[in-house]
């Protein structure tokens, strides 16, 4: 596949940490435009959700790396880590806007909440998992923890990705298309890594 | 009130073709002098000793930020894809059990009832709340033209279905038409009312043009908007929310801090247009119009007939 070559080639000369200030301008920017009346007469929701809707589509991004490299040789494995962190970056800063912008502190409702709307416990969820894949995405964790164990926490990325689109379709009322297409895709890629792998050159046996 | 059944009604009741044509002559005069003197697009209305002293929204957050699944299920849709309809020519439907049913020109329900500007707390289910200066006027008024029959109990409504101008409608989000009903005596509240303005204006198309239900102590998606069928039932409607969701939506939706929606907390709601960092505030039951209208459901356990 030589178009994938030369991508591949292309992509070898951008550095991932233009991932990580692409990711930090979003909230910059969705301040700045808060505080101009860029964002429409509701920009508490505005910023919350945009910070959500984009750590959703990270964490979709993060789980297409490995089928895109094994079904069409698109390698985009050195921004695998930059893509997640940001995602967790973002989610974050969707739960502070929760916290501080939407629900001004008010703790007792908040607390209340976590514990009582599933959609919101689930989302909840979401974020606790992705917490020790942020902190462990570090050479120094792989090392620490050694390949396979590494590999292994690394499989929480699927239930919270899980976790994560069900929180947004849980939440909205009615049956919107998008929600359900995010909850699908998370669904479909997973689902992608229980085709069997074929051993690429079968050795012959000694007789 | 003078009771009249459908069986009373004659001929001679229909309002003879050439009358209304004329009066349409003459709206149509009356169009072309506003054209002449822009200020006479302001409505003529009175004010209102039921309107709250809060300061309302600005006309932006009032016609930027709407729940008009018709037209899209954004909140910036309404304002982006509502300017496709036509609210003129606009009729309304009126039927069951009413003396004097029919198809009726807006013009037509609204003549000899005054305007009245009515400044109320808007709060909807999903916990965000405004203050909204509409111009309207009481439903229980236009509901004693049409002549209401002893056995009648409810009231249902209908929006308009038109997919060519309401692109929403393409879609099967909610089962169209959009419904939604009251209670008799709830229609009847003098709170309850019918909107056409907004601002000293017309209602413009996105807040439900050119008539919309407005019950300021009850959740927003009971304020149906443009109606082109009010009918009069001895038994409770169907509604839209209800019928999608039964265990979330109601058929009273009632404000009410202390019903939580079943995925939400109703305790607390947020007020569009008070800034980045305003937080929360209480909410309050029946939208803060718990002294009008609380007697209207003495006996009733609110957490049943949610």
């Amino acid at each position: 596949m030589p178009g994938v070559d030369r991508i591949n080639a292309g992509l070898r000369r951008v550095p991932p940490w233009t991932l990580y200030g692409a990711g930090a301008a979003l909230p910059v920017w969705l301040f700045w435009a808060a505080t101009t009346g860029g964002l429409g007469v509701d920009p508490v929701r505005e910023i919350e959700h945009t910070l959500g809707l984009w750590s959703l589509r990270l964490i979709v991004a993060v789980l297409c790396v490995t089928p895109l490299r094994r079904f069409t040789g698109l390698n985009l494995l050195r921004f695998r880590r930059a893509i997640g962190v940001t995602a967790f970056g973002l989610a974050l800063l969707h739960l502070l806007a929760w916290l501080v912008l939407d629900m001004g502190l008010y703790w007792a409702q908040t607390l209340g909440d976590i514990a009582k709307r599933p959609y919101i416990t689930v989302g909840m969820a979401a974020f606790l998992m992705m917490l020790p894949l942020a902190l462990s995405s570090n050479d120094w964790s792989v090392r620490r923890l050694g390949g396979a164990r590494w590999r292994a926490l690394h499989r929480l990325t699927y239930p919270a990705a899980v976790a994560a689109a069900v929180h947004y379709l849980w939440l909205v009322k009615a049956w919107p298309v998008a929600p359900i297409l995010y909850l699908a895709a998370v669904a479909f890629l997973i689902g992608l890594r229980l085709i069997p792998r074929r051993r690429a050159i079968q050795s012959p046996r000694p007789a | 009130m003078r009771r009249q059944s459908p069986a009373d009604l004659q001929w001679s009741d229909v309002t003879p073709k050439s009358f209304f044509l004329n009066r349409r002559a003459l709206i149509a005069g009356a169009a072309g002098m506003a054209i002449a003197v822009p200020a006479a697009a302001k409505l003529d209305y009175v004010t209102s000793p039921l309107s709250t002293d809060e300061k309302p929204n600005s006309l932006e957050d009032i016609t930027s930020y709407n729940n008009f699944y018709e037209f899209g299920t954004g909140k910036g849709d309404p304002s982006a894809y509502a300017p496709a309809l036509t609210t003129d020519p606009w009729s309304v439907k009126v039927d069951g059990l009413v003396g004097r049913p029919g198809s009726y020109d807006l013009a037509d329900l609204l003549s000899g009832i005054p305007l009245e500007e009515r400044i109320y707390r808007f709060r909807c289910v999903e916990a965000w709340a405004m203050v909204v200066p509409w111009i309207g006027l009481p439903l229980g008024k236009m509901l004693e033209k049409f002549g209401v029959q002893p056995g009648a109990k409810y009231v249902a409504f209908e929006t308009l279905v038109r997919p060519d101008e309401m692109r929403g409608q393409k879609s099967p989000i909610l089962d169209w038409p959009y419904r939604e009903g009251l209670r008799l005596d709830e229609a009847m509240h003098p709170l309850t009312i019918l909107a056409t303005g907004l601002y000293g204006e017309d209602l413009p198309n996105q807040n439900g043009a050119p008539l919309r239900l407005v019950v300021p102590w009850k959740y927003g998606f009971k304020s149906i908007k443009s109606i082109v069928r009010i009918t009069l039932s001895d038994s409770q409607p169907e509604t839209t929310w209800n019928m999608l969701q039964p265990s979330e939506y109601g058929f009273y939706a009632n404000v009410n801090p202390e019903v939580d929606h079943p995925r939400w907390s109703q305790a607390t709601e947020r007020h569009i247009g008070a800034g980045l960092f305003a937080g929360r505030e209480p909410t309050r039951m029946f939208n803060g119009y718990a002294d009008q209208v609380a007697g209207l459901y003495s006996g009733q356990d609110l957490a049943r007939d949610f």
